[in-house]
């Protein structure tokens, strides 16, 4: 298991000497900061739409890091022909799966973790500088701890998108995968939409495959829990565990999935 | 126990996407090479050595046959731990420096730090990058590669390394330079396996050669118990030979050739017998003087013109055995 963590740390080391993954971090935290703009511009009244925009702002650029590595990271090793190298060495193709997954994740917790202080420092900043008379209209404190459980599920989230680009990068262009992650994460988010169609259809069948799809697509709606945070609603921790739980027993799935369609692979 | 053993190893790509065919890279492939033997896995290109290779290496999976390394099946972790491999055209990671890439596989042989560094610099000293190791691999040329990608291949002291193609994208120096590294390696009594188009390369180095044609193998053998390649007779460059010298050998039958080179030098074409050095005093008798005297024999580039006639491929497999091929 040593082996997949020498991996996971050169993935790392790949993206931290990648510029594009910087850029991504200076322009999310910049995107952080415009809401302490906007916080100026409204005295404050907004705190709402800030701690919406900030979060909103951590889950996209996660996206956007987790799509743009995770697509590329098998498939740049296998077209480059690098891992003729690497698998000659001892290890088993698993490893080298997990490693991968591993280190894209530690970036990705990297750069949350950044951005996370960045929306934390905007938000401690504004409600020093309030005037006491907006602060009292504020449904919850600006540092409101509860955010963390919005971020938590972000995490896991992102985790699982992590997952499933990977899983397509073992086997398909990043091109492709840029359209399928993606892809699935929308249709993730409508996922109880889906529940609904049968019902609208009224025909049986429909209702059966769209039940089937409803539980087998990841069903990413559940891990958005920012409108109850940003409303000072309680998200009681059962829930952030749960669908915690939920979310890593299914990329825990993917992960494996990938690993075994790579075991298999030829490298031409 | 062999170092490296297959049985039957055949491997079938598929081309063309709307009606896939099979086509034969490897075709029944039994070789077995013992520990200690530097071994040439000599044939033109697309003979099917890199598929062989990739075969051992378990990068591609066979359509049927077997492999082993040191007895176990290929892809055994445990032999992985005791083997290197230089791929074909080597590639590493852009962004680490050839210390940092070094660094990296020893960690994943699991070397502590301080042997790591002490791995990587000894090999980086033993193939010839000097200072440019601290510069990532980006900025390196092809031959510079493979120097990293030789050094990375013998980064845990393997008992045996699997080298597909070590010299090309070399110069001559660093082709020498190579050589003389196979040579240190198989002193240490490493299993030297090595691929080549060149048959000099096998020809100075190895104890053994396979010769893989159209994915199958044609011979396999010592160089010198080759039919192929034994002396069919000899080329001796003369000066000074006169014409009736000349036509007295020619009407003996010493001499079965004879290309003028201007200046009264001759290159003559000797038979086997009587031997070279009788016809040479007799002609040095007659006023000639030596300028060269080789023997003639088969190139590997003749061996494959032989062998490379129609499309093999798309024939059954004929077997010919380590007794040569059929005189042509
Ligand atoms: N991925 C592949 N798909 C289809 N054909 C291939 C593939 N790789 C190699 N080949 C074919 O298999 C044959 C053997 O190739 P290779 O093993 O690379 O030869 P060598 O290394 O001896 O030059 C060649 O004719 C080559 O075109
Ligand atoms: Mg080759």
């Amino acid at each position: 298991m040593k082996v997949v963590r020498h991996i996971a740390v050169n993935v790392f080391k790949e993206s931290v000497r990648d510029k594009v993954l910087y850029n991504l971090v200076v322009f999310a935290v910049l995107l952080i900061s415009t809401s302490y703009l906007l916080g100026q511009l409204t005295a404050g009244q907004d705190m709402k739409i800030i701690k919406d925009l900030g979060l909103a702002s951590i889950s996209i650029f996660g996206l956007l890091i987790a799509v743009f590595i995770g697509i590329g990271l098998v498939w740049k090793e296998v077209e480059k022909r690098s891992i003729y190298a690497l698998l000659s060495k001892p290890m088993g193709r698993g490893e080298f799966i997990l490693g991968k997954y591993c280190g894209l994740v530690l970036t990705l917790l990297i750069n949350v973790g950044i951005m996370t202080i960045a929306y934390y420092a905007v938000l401690a900043y504004l409600g020093w500088t309030a005037d006491p008379a907006t602060r009292t209209s504020w449904p919850a404190s600006p540092t409101d701890p509860a955010m963390l459980e919005a971020i938590a599920l972000i995490i896991v989230e992102l985790m699982l998108v992590t997952a499933i680009a990977l899983f397509f990068s073992t086997f398909s262009s990043p091109f492709l995968s840029a359209m399928l992650t993606p892809g699935l994460w929308d249709i993730g988010h409508f996922n109880d939409d889906l529940r609904n169609l049968g019902a609208v259809t009224g025909s049986p069948a429909a209702a059966s495959v769209a039940r089937g799809l409803y539980y087998v697509l990841p069903n990413f709606s559940a891990f958005d829990v920012k409108a109850q945070v940003v409303h000072g609603q309680a998200v009681p921790l059962s829930y952030v565990g749960l669908t915690s739980l939920y979310g890593l027993t299914y990329l825990a799935l993917v992960v494996l999935g990938a690993a075994t369609i790579f075991a298999r692979r030829d490298f031409k | 126990m062999d170092a490296i053993r297959t049985e039957a190893l055949t491997k079938h790509y598929t081309s063309g996407f709307w009606r896939p065919r099979p086509y034969l890279a490897l075709d029944a492939l039994t070789l077995q090479v013992g520990q200690g033997e530097v071994f040439g896995f000599l044939g033109p290109n697309g003979a099917g050595k890199t598929t062989t290779l990739k075969l051992l290496m378990q990068l591609i999976y066979p359509t049927s046959g077997r492999a082993e390394i040191l007895g176990k099946p290929v892809g055994d972790v445990g032999v992985k731990q005791r083997i290197g491999y230089l791929p074909e055209q080597p590639y590493f990671y852009d962004y680490l420096t050839a210390e940092e890439l070094l660094e990296y596989f020893a960690a994943i042989f699991g070397y502590a730090p301080a042997e790591r560094r002490a791995r990587a610099s000894k090999l980086l000293d033993e193939v010839g990058i000097g200072a440019e190791r601290r510069l990532q691999l980006r900025k390196f040329s092809k031959g510079m590669l493979q120097r990293v990608g030789v050094a990375q291949a013998l980064i845990n002291d393997p008992e045996i390394v699997f080298l597909d193609e070590p010299m090309s994208g070399l110069d001559p120096l660093g082709r020498r330079e190579i050589r003389h590294l196979i040579l240190r390696l198989r002193d240490r009594g490493c299993t030297v396996f090595f691929s080549s188009h060149v048959l000099g390369d096998a020809e100075a180095l190895c104890s053994r050669v396979a010769i893989l044609v159209n994915g199958h193998l044609a011979t396999a053998g010592r160089l010198s118990e080759m039919l192929a390649f034994q002396v069919r007779g000899w080329e001796l460059v003369v000066s000074g030979l006169t014409e009736a010298a000349l036509q007295k050998a020619r009407a003996l039958g010493h001499v079965t050739g004879a290309a003028p080179l201007g200046e009264s030098r001759y290159a003559l074409e000797l038979p086997l017998t009587p031997p070279p050095e009788r016809i040479l005093a007799e002609l040095m008798a007659q006023g000639a003087r030596l300028v060269s005297l080789n023997p003639l024999r088969d190139t590997l580039e003749d061996f494959f013109v032989r062998h490379v006639s129609g499309d093999a491929r798309a024939r059954p497999s004929t077997s010919l055995g380590a007794g040569g091929p059929e005189p042509s």
